[in-house]
């Protein structure tokens, strides 16, 4: 099989392994797809990583905002107003810049230029300051009563919140949680069309799409893998959260969340 | 601007700033704020307009006409944003051009696609490679904002789909224990009562479109965040009048500022809104307003 070289060849080549140079001429089909699903493992890292570490501070967030202490309410809600209120896209131009200067005062900042860290810091924060709005409106609406048999249960304080009212967040959020978990799958693209740079063309899956658009100057080909491959992530997402969501509505009688519908897919 | 912005290396402290921020570029960096709010003010009706239409025809009774609205909100939501500004600007342009090509060049006998080259006849070149420059810019512009009213046009079908799905079934009956037709009933009774139940989503879908609107730099228009990269970067003497360093950041903060002043004014407008239009209705956004059930302080009511 032909294909199968070109996979052993560019397989990997988003993370720098196989063959150095992109093909520059005679474009097959199989090259595009095994480059830009190459690339698609950045989309995946820079989502995993920003959806797992943004999960605690969006709970600290949520916490936060709700706190009756200015102290920590005021703080929390700066944050959320900050990343919620402008475009990612500015946020991620703004981060490489400033980590670019802070790199030539102090050294040790080389690390945050680079697209692997510096732009999952931005994808953190702004997930964190989603996410934190969504358990916050979902913190706000647990039912009375729980709290009140928490109460009669003489729970109190820490053990109150991990057993009782954090649970139910989590639940009353969950549909819109995993919108917000597709979105920002979706964010990842812009990563690398926005002053990070692909070192050595190493770049994400749109990175490569648009790489063959420009050469071959007919995007009829490489858009659409690329779209093939985020409505696989997507349902990869949907189905793994909906896992966790039956998970953590399985003692309620009828044990299946209603997928998010309607406005719901709307959060952003 | 200003006569005595004559001669710059005279200048210091706030008049070299003053002279600095009146530059013709920086100039034309403010128009383009213009242009920014110029594309969200025609592409938010045109876009409402798009997912009206796929709304009604995911509606619609007859199945192909449905499959096409479902389709076009699901396939549009389903993948990137980004992606799609990349792919439309290239793949309208190459439709227009084709289409042209063939009315105006029928007796052409090359093959348009050549390898790797798109090629039409130069009458049919979009616009005319002889048109002035901002006949291109004009163009460029149109081809933005019909991309996005295509992108967003789904979201805002999905909203309107759902919010005629919202409207009381009782509403509809009683319209149909009137005698109203299908039709009839949609334009009276549908259409008018969807709004409230769709203003939530719109408010919503308003806001990602401003957070969207930095994306015109991706579609080639020469926008705010063209122009801040441009003006930031690093300038030495023999070019510039105004030397200075990597001032990138800076320009990329005000825009910062700007979009978190632009969506904060919108949230008030809005809120102020949909007070309005559901004063004396019975709908979620006025239980929203006194808090959820469960959270209402405790006491005598």
């Amino acid at each position: 099989m032909i294909c199968y070289d070109t996979l052993m060849d560019y397989g990997l080549r988003s993370l720098g392994y196989g063959e150095r140079l992109l093909p520059r001429s005679d474009f097959t089909l199989c090259q595009q797809f095994v480059l830009i699903g190459s690339g698609m493992i950045w989309n995946v890292y820079f989502g995993i990583v920003a959806l797992l570490s943004g999960f605690a501070l969006a709970t600290a967030l949520a916490v936060g905002k709700a706190s009756a202490s200015p102290w920590f309410r005021k703080p929390a809600e700066w944050v959320i107003f900050l990343f919620r209120g402008s475009p990612l896209f500015i946020q991620f131009f703004f981060a490489y810049f400033l980590f670019l200067s802070l790199k030539g005062q102090v050294p040790a900042f080389d690390a945050l230029t680079s697209a692997w860290l510096g732009a999952a810091v931005v994808l953190f924060f702004n997930t964190a300051a989603y996410s934190g709005e969504i358990f916050y409106g979902a913190l706000r609406s647990v039912p009375r009563g729980e709290v009140e048999a928490a109460d009669a249960y003489g729970l109190s304080g820490w053990s109150k919140f991990r057993r009782v009212i954090w649970p139910t967040t989590l639940r009353l959020a969950w549909p819109a949680y995993t919108n917000e978990a597709i979105f920002l799958f979706h964010a990842t693209t812009l990563v690398f069309f926005s002053g990070f740079p692909a070192s050595r063309q190493q770049g994400d899956a749109l990175y490569y799409a648009s790489y063959f658009a420009d050469k071959t100057f007919n995007p009829f080909v490489p858009y659409p893998i690329l779209a093939g491959y985020f409505v696989l992530l997507t349902l990869v997402v949907i189905g793994v959260m909906g896992m966790i969501g039956r998970r953590l509505n399985r003692h309620l009688p009828s044990a299946a969340p209603r997928r998010a519908r309607g406005f719901g897919l709307l959060m952003r | 601007m200003f006569a005595s912005c004559a001669d710059p290396e005279t200048l210091s402290g706030l008049s070299w700033l003053m002279c600095y921020l009146t530059t013709g570029k920086h100039l034309a960096f403010y128009g383009a704020f213009g242009t920014v709010l110029l594309l969200l003010a025609i592409t938010a009706p045109v876009a409402l307009l798009f997912g009206f239409g796929g709304a009604v025809a995911a509606r619609s009774r007859f199945a192909p006409l449905s499959w096409l609205g479902r389709g076009y909100i699901a396939v549009v939501r389903g993948v990137p944003d980004i992606a799609f500004f990349l792919f439309f600007v290239i793949a309208l342009d190459q439709g227009i051009e084709w289409l042209r090509h063939k009315a105006k060049c029928p007796d052409w006998d090359q093959p348009i696609r050549q390898g790797n080259d798109f090629i039409v006849c130069a009458e049919a070149k979009m616009p005319l490679s002889t048109s002035a420059q901002w006949v291109h810019e004009v163009y460029g512009f149109w081809l933005a904002v019909f991309t996005f009213a295509l992108v967003f046009g789904a979201f805002a079908a999905n909203v309107l789909f759902g919010a005629m799905r919202a409207v009381p079934r009782p509403q509809i009956e009683t319209a149909e224990a009137y005698g109203m037709t299908r039709a009839q009933v949609f334009r009276r009774i549908l259409v008018p009562q969807m709004w409230v139940y769709a203003l939530p989503g719109l408010s919503n879908l308003w806001m990602v479109l401003i957070k969207a609107s930095p994306l015109l730099f991706l579609l080639g228009v020469e926008d705010i965040v063209y122009w801040a990269r441009e003006l930031g970067s690093t300038k030495t003497p023999q070019f510039t009048d105004y030397p200075h360093g990597d001032w990138r950041m800076w320009y990329f903060l005000f825009l910062l500022v700007f979009y978190l002043g632009f969506t904060r004014i919108s949230e008030i407008v809005l809120d102020r809104i949909m007070l309005r239009l559901s004063h004396g209705q019975e709908t979620l956004a006025n239980h929203k307003r006194t808090g959820p059930i469960g959270m209402n302080k405790a006491g005598p009511p």
